[in-house]
């Protein structure tokens, strides 16, 4: 039978593709038969079946769905920016069937109620796993603790209140404490706001240059540290949200050898770009934390190659062109990043030597699904057909058209990226295709 | 774009003994030398108003104060050229107020400079009188403006240049027309 | 030469060549203050908005008298009399202006940025007039001016500027500009207000204030920004003045020769001690003189139509 991209049968093969997994890509083509949104069969060689629809995408490789631990969907209250429905097309069209998202909406998801209802909103959607986060503080005021367990309960899969630190160090213990009982991690947005205070982009040669506030790299490590030792102490699960410096990677490394429980994830732009990106004062490279130096995206590079960085997470982040459209020290932090996520993997870590693309596949999938301890990220026989369809030699230029998020505020806009994900699949479905969008509704 | 010379129209002889000429005109016109004060057109009428100079001089033993005009911050074309890079000084030997000024140009044509020259003056103080003297006279006027004494009158096409050489830009004393091609 | 640029934004991007027009230029404009009428009628007709985002008296009143000594028409507006409020966006604003048909911005802004951005969306020459702690063109270029006047070619002359070189605009358009023309710059200031990466802009830093000025042709004294939270950088002025306040002491160690320069307004007695502001050495109203002509010749040289299309000089 004809394969048709517009109509996705409930059955089928996928046939020619080279499978990743395990960090190892396959060397011989192999095939998928998917059967009612699950994984009925994954094998190297031509499927023995015959009669059923195919897929026939020889020469390109086949993956478990992305995976990002760290989302910004912003509803309720900024949907202006991005709701969960959008939020989740941008997903599919960067190849993630699974996201966390991040609880500093508005109201904050601090309580079960909410926690449902990102969730549902989320599967209306229909187009990715939208697992959410929920605050360790009540309001994300940092003061009282949340009721982290009716929040897992709902289906919260981690703690944050990322956007702010928890400046309180005892209300981080407690958390680290308290969530060890739930089996979740409290993710850490590792900022001390008095070294930090009122920066806006990393302090070094290029604020200086440009007059602008700087954000110093020990506002990073001491927070890091800081919430490692309260790992040590208490025993919880530590999961440092985007990683940006060379001593932030050199605590956790030091951390993980010790046996701490912590984990932790790199942004595509902070393995790729630095602050001198910064110089003509566009927002698009304002974010928190900040682009940082050359030997510090070489650093995170290094710390992702070697595990010390478990996952890449996007940390997603849409802003309005109003907002982005203001000067440099007023707009707000935070660009996208679902769209370019594996772009950037294969542009800046493949071609720059730090990892083969089974082991970016791995940052993106098994790794991130580990860090939730969830049995997401893996291409297993009877599990969910999450899955995607990439070609890591094809060129394409991030312009504000190809963007499915409501916003466009990447700071890749205008470059050319190689490395394309052509499909995704979630549970069976078509939920992106990179060369005609318009057949996925 | 070059400039194509076509003919000499006066030679180093024929500069001088116009420039004298004007210089006894000057003194006729004015009963001698008492207020005058001569002040040359950035960049050629300069060196011009030093003749005119040498030559009152030569005839009165009287050495007339002079100064010169740079009359960029007055043109009336910024818009259509833009700013000139090359701005060149004014130089005023002393208060021009109640004097007679002898204004000196290389060539009248449109008027326009000796306009902005004319507000120069103006600006710098109020002289009892301001007369023109110009080495070439080529005509095409676009205001009402005539000079007091003409070296030669050369009547010219809009397409054709007059060229006045100085010894001190040009190291000769010539008045040439010619045409500039190309653009 | 000539000024082939739609905006002047800083010094960074100045060609040396460039500031030396400008400053040929104005010393012509200087020229005409010395007359009985200190206007020229070269700007007649057109409109120069003058933005103030940020409070300034005296540079906006040098840019006022600057554009009036060119017969321009003027129109001010600054945040404390317009409507516009935070969170208008920078872009409005241009486009608001741009609708109105000016023929040029002048911009303070308290952003780091800010005039670079308007010069992007203007199609008219922008000139700045102060942007945060990134350039404030126009004083670098007046303090080149009286250095020139007094130094003559500034190459291998020796320039210390001290203060919070940090947060400070003047002291970047200095180094700048200074470097262009092959000065030897040192800053001085405490750590906290001269991060040791100033070096990379091509200066000596040097901690210790007699030593930073005992070779100096020039001191240039900046201004302690206490309304910036610079405060935070130094215990208090009482103690910047022990440190780094040049007094009557430090100015008797420089060489005989050397002068003094501020960019004001002076906080007697604490970056600078009164008797030397008042002193001998001090060159303050040279610079705010030249101050005018400086911004007389950015704005004559950045008007007229087409910058690709400038005149050949001969047509003066």
């Amino acid at each position: 039978m004809e394969w048709s991209w517009q109509r996705i049968p409930g059955e089928y093969l996928v046939t020619g593709v080279r499978l990743i997994g395990g960090g190892k890509v396959s060397a011989r083509p192999g095939f998928l038969h998917v059967k009612k949104g699950r994984l009925e069969a994954i094998g190297e060689g031509r499927p023995t079946l015959a009669g059923l629809p195919e897929l026939a995408a020889d020469g390109l490789f086949c993956a478990p769905g992305f995976v990002d631990t760290h989302v910004h969907f912003r509803e309720p209250g900024q949907e202006e920016k991005e709701t969960v429905a959008t939020g989740s097309r941008a997903a599919a069209a960067g190849g993630f069937t699974a996201v966390v998202t991040m609880p500093n909406t508005d109201p904050a998801i601090d309580n079960a109620g909410m926690v449902r209802y990102v969730s549902d909103r989320g599967r209306e959607a229909g187009l990715c796993r939208v697992l959410p986060a929920g605050a360790i503080s009540v309001g994300r005021q940092g003061e009282t603790m949340a009721e982290l367990g009716a929040m897992v309960e709902a289906g919260a899969v981690a703690f944050t209140d990322d956007g702010s630190p928890v400046q309180n160090g005892r209300l981080m213990a407690s958390a680290l404490q308290y969530a060890r009982l739930l089996g979740v991690p409290i993710m850490s947005h590792a900022e001390d706001l008095t070294i930090v205070a009122g920066g806006c982009m990393h302090g070094g040669y290029w604020s200086m240059r440009l007059g602008l506030s700087a954000m110093p790299r020990a506002g990073e490590d001491a927070a890091v540290f800081r919430d490692i030792e309260l790992a040590r102490a208490t025993g919880g699960h530590l999961h440092v949200a985007h990683v940006s410096t060379r001593g932030a990677v050199e605590i956790i490394r030091r951390a993980k050898a010790d046996g701490v429980r912590v984990t932790a994830e790199a942004t595509p732009h902070h393995f790729s770009l630095d602050h001198g990106r910064c110089r003509d004062y566009s927002p698009l490279f304002k974010m928190n934390p900040p682009l940082r130096e050359s030997e510090d995206v070489a650093a995170v590079a290094d710390g992702l190659a070697d595990g010390t960085l478990d996952c890449i997470a996007t940390d997603h982040a849409p802003h309005t062109d109003t907002e982005k459209e203001l000067q440099f020290d007023q707009a707000p932090f935070g660009v996208i990043g679902l769209e370019t996520a594996f772009a950037a993997g294969v542009t800046y870590l493949v071609r720059g030597g730090k990892l083969d693309l089974g082991r970016l596949v791995q940052c993106l999938t098994e790794r991130p699904a580990a860090v939730l301890g969830l049995p997401l990220g893996k291409l297993e026989e009877g599990g969910d057909a999450d899955f995607v369809l990439l070609d890591p030699e094809r060129e394409w230029v991030v312009t504000r058209e190809t963007l499915r998020s409501r916003s466009r505020n990447s700071s890749f806009l205008g470059e050319t990226l190689k490395g394309r994900v052509l499909a995704t699949f979630l549970r069976g479905r078509l939920t992106w295709h990179a060369d005609d969008p318009s057949v996925v509704r | 774009m070059s400039f194509i010379e076509k003919a000499v129209i006066m030679n180093q002889d024929e500069v001088t003994r116009a420039i004298k000429r004007m210089a006894h005109e000057v003194l006729e016109a004015n009963n001698g030398t008492s207020d005058l004060v001569i002040l040359g057109i950035q960049r050629r009428g300069v060196p011009l108003a030093g003749l005119l100079q040498e030559a009152i001089k030569g005839v009165e033993k009287v050495s007339v104060p002079s100064g010169a005009i740079d009359i960029t911050f007055y043109r009336d074309d910024l818009s259509k050229l833009g700013p000139s890079p090359r701005v060149a000084t004014t130089e005023m030997p002393l208060d021009v107020t109640d004097k007679v000024v002898i204004l000196v140009d290389d060539v009248l044509y449109t008027g326009r400079t000796v306009r902005a020259a004319l507000d120069v003056i103006m600006d710098w103080g109020r002289p009892r009188a301001i007369q023109l003297a110009v080495l070439v006279d080529r005509g095409h006027r676009e205001l009402p403006i005539r000079p007091d004494y003409v070296g030669k009158n050369v009547p010219t096409s809009q397409k054709e240049v007059i060229k006045v050489k100085v010894m001190e830009y040009d190291g000769k004393q010539e008045v040439v027309v010619g045409e500039v091609q190309g653009g | 030469m000539s000024l082939k640029r739609k905006d002047v934004l800083g010094l960074e991007d100045m060609a040396a060549e460039e500031i030396l027009l400008v400053l040929d230029i104005a010393s012509q404009f200087r020229a005409v203050f010395d007359r009985p009428v200190r206007s020229v009628p070269i700007m007649r007709g057109r409109t120069v908005v003058n933005f103030f985002h940020e409070s300034s008296t005296r540079t906006r009143i040098s840019f006022e008298l600057a554009e009036k000594r060119l017969s321009a028409d003027i129109v001010n507006f600054s945040v404390a009399t317009s409507s516009f409020t935070k969170g208008e966006t920078l872009r409005d604003t241009a486009e608001n202006l741009q609708a109105m048909k000016i023929d040029m911005l002048v911009v303070r802004h308290k952003s780091s940025g800010s005039a670079q951005y308007l010069a992007r969306v203007l199609k008219c020459p922008v000139i700045n007039a102060g942007d945060g702690c990134h350039e404030h063109p126009t004083q670098g270029l007046l303090d080149i001016m009286t250095m020139r006047q007094r130094l003559g070619d500034l190459r291998g002359k020796r320039v210390t500027i001290i203060g919070d070189i940090a947060h400070s605009r003047v002291a970047r358009s200095n180094i700048w500009g200074l470097g262009k023309l092959g000065a030897e710059v040192t800053v001085c200031g405490p750590p906290t207000m001269v991060p040791a990466n100033v070096a990379r802009l091509g200066v000596k830093v040097e901690y210790d204030l007699k030593r930073a000025v005992a070779k100096a042709d020039v001191l240039n004294i900046l201004r302690i920004q206490l309304e910036r939270g610079a405060g935070s950088g130094f215990p208090g002025n009482r103690e910047y003045h022990r440190m780094y306040g040049v007094t009557e002491d430090v100015v008797r160690t420089l060489k005989p020769e050397a002068f003094i320069m501020h960019p004001g307004p002076m906080n007697r007695n604490v970056e600078i001690a009164s008797e030397v502001a008042d002193g001998p050495r001090q060159v303050i109203l040279d610079q705010v003189a030249n101050g005018v002509a400086v911004r007389m010749a950015l704005i004559y040289l950045l008007s007229g139509g087409d910058p690709g299309a400038l005149a050949p000089g001969e047509a003066a």
